[in-house]
């Protein structure tokens, strides 16, 4: 493999992880706000810097399966939730903004307003946290996998900046106009993302093989969308029946009354 | 005071990751645990159980939540 082969395998494989991070940091900065999200990624480089320099090519010895399994199942379960109150949000079930409006109450009620407006979001943190973490330490395990089979480490890491600086920047620019999008609308796509990406995770660290391996994300993706709008479809035909059915009960005691 | 510590810390995490529906925490348990036995313990192709286990308890799950709104 020469120098420029080495460079571009590199860049592209980090490019992947860094897109796989950004997608989730984006998601919870875009829904509840950027803080908590912010200090979760400076927390998870710190670590990976500390993990990484500490252990060097030790690194390589832990098992990312285990990782893979636990971060995947813990993003899954938060994921389906998310995806399962958006779901009864877009099919009228449940109110658009009932769960901010208890928050803010509650913590109003618990604390004051100025600490309510300035309260840290933990659950941000942890989400941001842990999927940079764990594709932080995919970047790591790529870099020193590639660079010490080629025998230029430093090579790689230059490699691996590069693709990160690229996802950064590009993630700089989009978050902008996605924070135009209206928030119940992300919300579902945060819960499709946390969903698909825990799927994918925790089924590899379990021991599955994906068949398309990083492209099944794509096709996992879709297929929880479709399966997902066709559950918010049920659930408006049968509050439309069930509205209809109540307003021809009332009208038909209406006229039987003298 | 230590037991009610420890009872406040249980039920953050239980609230933190069982949130309002069990049967989704369980369904991911019960996906990935299936996964990971196909996998280690037979030849077949592992890859679609959580998919189908995911697909199946979040369908079953929202739409539980939506007939149990229209009973209240």
């Amino acid at each position: 493999m020469s120098a420029g082969f080495l460079f571009v395998a590199v860049f592209l494989a980090c490019t992947v992880e860094a897109v796989e991070a950004l997608t989730i940091v984006l998601a919870v900065g875009l829904t509840r706000g950027w803080r908590a999200p912010a200090y979760g990624t400076g927390a998870a480089l710190v670590l990976l810097a500390a993990v990484v320099a500490a252990l060097g090519p030790a690194l390589k010895l832990i098992p990312l399966h285990i990782i893979q399994l636990v971060v995947g199942g813990l993003l899954l379960v938060f994921g389906l939730q998310w995806l399962r109150k958006a779901m009864l949000r877009s099919a009228g079930i449940k109110a658009k903004h009932d769960e901010d409006a208890i928050y803010k109450k509650e913590v109003e009620k618990a604390s004051g307003s100025a600490k309510a407006a300035g309260a840290f979001d933990a659950y941000s943190f942890r989400i941001a946290f842990m999927g940079v973490l764990l594709e932080g330490l995919e970047v790591a395990f790529i870099v020193l996998t590639f660079g010490t089979t080629q025998g230029n480490i430093p090579l790689a890491a230059i490699a691996a900046g590069a693709a990160i600086v690229v996802v950064v920047a590009v993630g700089i620019a989009v978050h902008a106009p996605l924070a135009r999008v209206p928030e119940n609308m992300l919300k579902y796509a945060v819960g499709l993302l946390l969903t698909t990406f825990g799927t994918f995770w925790g089924a590899e660290g379990a021991g599955a093989k994906w068949p398309a391996s990083d492209a099944s994300i794509l096709v996992l993706l879709a297929i929880l969308w479709v399966a997902s709008l066709g559950v918010v479809y049920l659930l408006k035909r049968s509050q439309q029946t069930s509205a209809g059915s109540a307003a021809a009960q009332s009208l038909a005691r209406e006229m039987s009354q003298p | 005071m230590i037991l009610k510590w420890i009872r406040s810390f249980a039920f953050f995490w239980y609230d933190f990751v069982v949130g309002d529906d069990w049967r989704l925490a369980i369904g991911v348990v019960v996906g990935l645990g299936l996964t990971a036995l196909l996998a280690h313990a037979t030849s077949v192709a592992a890859w679609w159980v959580a998919p189908i286990v995911v697909i199946v308890v979040l369908v079953g799950s929202t739409l539980l939540a939506g007939r149990k709104a229209r009973k209240a």
